[in-house]
C-alpha cells in the first residue's frame, strides 16, 4: 500500500508508524535494554539492533494498516515518523496554563471545553455566533500528519484531525476589503489560572493575511490521533499552519475577525525583535538569540536541517514572493 | 547555652558528607540523561537534552549560592570551621558549569556529531548571542578560581588570592544575567537567583563598610 503525498509524490505506508506501534517499540526497545548487557553503551547497541530487527518485521506487515487512522501525511520525508502522544500531549507551550513545557498537561485538567461557542465578526457578509458543533457541521473532517516546528528550534510530527479553515472563511463571505484575519483565544482566568499572571497581554491574539488563511494546508483543529483534543493541547478549537513557527497555532479559539489592516499578535506585541507576525519557518533568519538552521525533533538525539518554510516551499512559497522574508520575519 | 551550641566545632564526617551529598544532583540528572537518551525512558520529559542542560545549569548558581553564603553564616554563627569548605562548594560551582556547558557543546548543539552544526556556527553563538557571550564569559572568569583552588597556590599567592577570588562577585551576577535573558517571559526563577545575589552581595559591601568604621573609631 502506498499514499500519495501532498506533493504528489508517493509515500510508502510502510513508512509511518501509528502511535500504537510507536509506543510498543519505545517499550521493547527499552526492555531490550534493560535485558541487555549491564553498561549503558552496550544497552545502547543492543537497543538499536533490536530497533533495526523490529523496523524489519515491521515494514510492509500486516501492522502497517494502522496508520489509517492517523490521516493523510503532508510534506513528511520517509524517516519523519508521528511523534508519540504522550510529548504531543504532554511537552508543549500553552501560557494561559503556565510557562513550563509539562504545565499545560498539568494546569488544564479541570478545564472543562463544552458547552463552547465562536464568533465570527468583522468585514464579513455572515457573521454570527455559533455553537462549536453547528460551526464545524457543515464541514468534513479530515486527518492530516503535519510537521511542528516550534520558535524554540523543537520540532514534532502530530497527526491532527480538523476542517479547512477557507471553509469557515468562505461561508462567512469576506467583504471586498478584508484582509486579513484575527483570532482570539477565550480571556478567563478563573479557567485559565495563566491569565492571573501579566505574562503576555492576555487574551493571546493572532492573525493572518487572508491568502494566508484559505490556504488548503491552514487547519482549524479539533482532534489530534483521532481523539478530541485534548485540554493542553488547544481544546475545543484551535489553528495550525504547518509552514509556521508554533506560536502562531492559537489555541481555545472564541473569536475569528475579517479585519483590513493587519491585526495585533500577542507574541509580536511582547518581543517584536523576536517574534515578527508572518513567522514562517526560515532556516536563514536567526532568532536573535539562536540559530533556526536546525533543530531537535522530539524523540530524537540528532539534530536535524531546518527546512525553508518547514518543508511546505513548494505549496506556500508563492505566497510571499518578492517579499523580503529578512525583515517580514 | 545558645540555641547554636554544639556546631562551634565541625562535626565528624562534615566534609565527606558534604562532598557526598553535592555529587548527589549531578549524578542524578546524569544518570536520567543517559537512560532517556539510549534507554528511552522519560525521567528528564520530552526533551531530555534541555532540560538536564537547564538543570545542570540551575545547580551551577545555587552552588555559588552557598559559596557566597559561608561568610555570612560563619559571621552570623560563629561557626568558622565552614571557612574551610567555601572551596569545595566553589569548586563544585565550576564542576557543574562544566557539565552545563559539556551538555550545551556536546548534546544540545552536536558540536563534532551534527553535520548541521560547526565550529563556526558555536563561535557565531558566543560571539552573537549576548546570553551565551555573557554565560561564557562567566565561565572563563571561574578557570582561573578553579586553577587556584589548591593550598599550594593558596600559599604563593599570598594576599593576591583573596583579591583574585573576588571574581565570584563578577561571576554570580553574570550567571544570573545569563539565565535572565535566556528565558523566553517568565523571570519567576532568575529572578529569585537576583535576589538571593542581591542579599549576599549587599550584605558584604555592609559588613565592609561596619568593619572599615570600627577601624576608624579605634584610629
Amino acid at each position: 500500500m502506498t499514499m500519495t503525498r501532498h506533493d504528489g509524490r508517493e509515500l510508502p505506508s510502510s513508512e509511518i508508524t501509528s502511535e500504537s506501534l510507536w509506543l510498543n517499540r519505545r517499550s521493547f526497545i527499552a526492555a531490550a535494554g534493560v535485558l541487555g548487557a549491564g553498561l549503558v553503551g552496550a544497552r545502547a547497541v543492543a537497543a538499536n539492533e533490536s530497533r533495526a530487527a523490529l523496523l524489519g518485521t515491521l515494514a510492509g506487515g500486516p501492522s502497517s494498516q494502522g496508520q489509517d487512522a492517523l490521516g493523510k501525511p503532508y510534506g513528511l520525508q520517509p524517516n519523519d515518523r508521528p511523534t508519540p502522544w504522550e510529548d504531543v500531549t504532554g511537552y508543549n507551550n500553552f501560557y494561559e496554563f503556565g510557562t513550563g513545557k509539562d504545565d499545560p498537561k498539568e494546569n488544564s485538567q479541570e478545564f472543562v471545553a463544552k458547552p463552547w461557542t465562536v464568533k465570527v465578526e468583522g468585514l464579513v457578509g455572515k457573521p454570527g455566533n455559533y455553537q462549536l458543533e453547528d460551526f464545524l457541521k457543515p464541514s468534513k473532517m479530515e486527518d492530516r500528519i503535519y510537521r511542528m516546528r516550534c520558535v524554540e528550534a523543537w520540532s514534532m510530527v502530530i497527526p491532527w484531525r480538523g476542517i479547512p479553515l477557507a471553509d469557515v472563511i468562505k461561508r462567512a463571505q469576506p467583504t471586498a476589503g478584508a484582509n486579513f484575519v484575527e483570532f482570539t483565544t477565550l480571556l478567563d482566568p478563573k479557567r485559565m489560572p495563566g491569565q492571573r499572571y501579566p505574562v503576555l497581554d492576555w487574551p493571546y491574539n493572532e492573525g493572518l493575511r487572508l491568502d494566508e488563511a484559505l490556504h488548503p494546508l491552514t487547519l482549524l483543529v479539533t482532534g489530534v490521533y483521532g481523539k478530541d483534543l485534548p485540554n493542553q493541547n488547544g481544546a475545543p478549537l484551535r489553528l495550525v499552519v504547518p509552514w509556521k513557527y508554533g506560536f502562531k497555532g492559537i489555541k481555545s479559539i472564541v473569536r475569528i475577525r475579517l479585519t483590513s489592516t493587519m491585526p495585533p499578535t500577542a507574541w509580536n506585541e511582547a518581543i517584536p525583535n523576536e517574534y515578527g507576525f508572518y513567522a514562517n519557518v526560515n532556516p536563514a533568519v536567526d532568532h536573535p538569540r539562536w540559530s533556526q538552521a536546525s533543530e531537535r525533533r522530539i524523540g530524537e538525539f540528532r539534530r536535524r536541517p531546518t527546512l525553508p518554510f518547514n518543508g511546505y516551499a513548494d505549496e506556500v512559497a508563492s505566497l510571499y514572493s518578492g517579499m523580503d522574508l529578512r525583515r517580514n520575519y | 547555652m545558645t540555641p547554636l551550641a554544639g556546631l562551634e566545632r565541625q562535626p565528624r564526617g562534615f566534609g565527606v558528607a558534604l562532598v557526598v551529598a553535592a555529587l548527589v544532583p549531578a549524578s542524578l540528572i546524569l544518570i536520567a540523561l543517559l537512560s532517556d537518551l539510549f534507554l528511552y525512558s522519560r525521567h528528564l520529559g520530552s526533551d531530555p537534552i534541555k532540560e538536564g542542560e537547564h538543570l545542570l545549569g540551575n545547580w551551577t548558581l545555587r552552588f555559588l549560592v552557598l559559596t557566597l553564603s559561608i561568610t555570612p553564616l560563619r559571621r552570623l554563627t560563629g561557626w568558622n570551621w565552614l571557612a574551610k569548605h567555601r572551596r569545595t562548594l566553589g569548586l563544585f560551582a565550576f564542576g557543574y558549569a562544566c557539565l552545563h556547558l559539556l551538555t550545551w557543546a556536546l548534546l544540545d548543539m552536536q558540536i563534532g556529531i551534527s553535520e548541521f552544526v560547526g565550529w563556526d556556527d558555536i563561535a557565531e553563538d558566543i560571539l552573537k548571542r549576548p546570553y551565551i557571550t555573557i554565560g561564557m564569559l562567566a565561565f572563563l572568569l571561574m578557570v582561573p578560581l578553579a586553577l587556584t583552588s589548591t593550598k599550594r597556590m593558596i600559599a604563593r599567592l599570598g594576599k593576591r588570592w583573596r583579591k583574585l577570588h573576588r571574581l565570584i562577585y563578577v561571576i554570580a551576577p553574570l550567571g544570573v544575567i545569563h539565565f535572565w535573558m535566556s528565558v523566553k517571559r517568565d523571570i519567576a526563577e532568575p529572578l529569585v537567583f537576583a535576589l538571593i545575589f542581591a542579599v549576599l552581595l549587599g550584605w558584604r559591601v555592609m559588613d565592609s563598610r561596619r568593619a572599615r568604621e570600627a577601624a576608624r573609631a579605634r584610629a
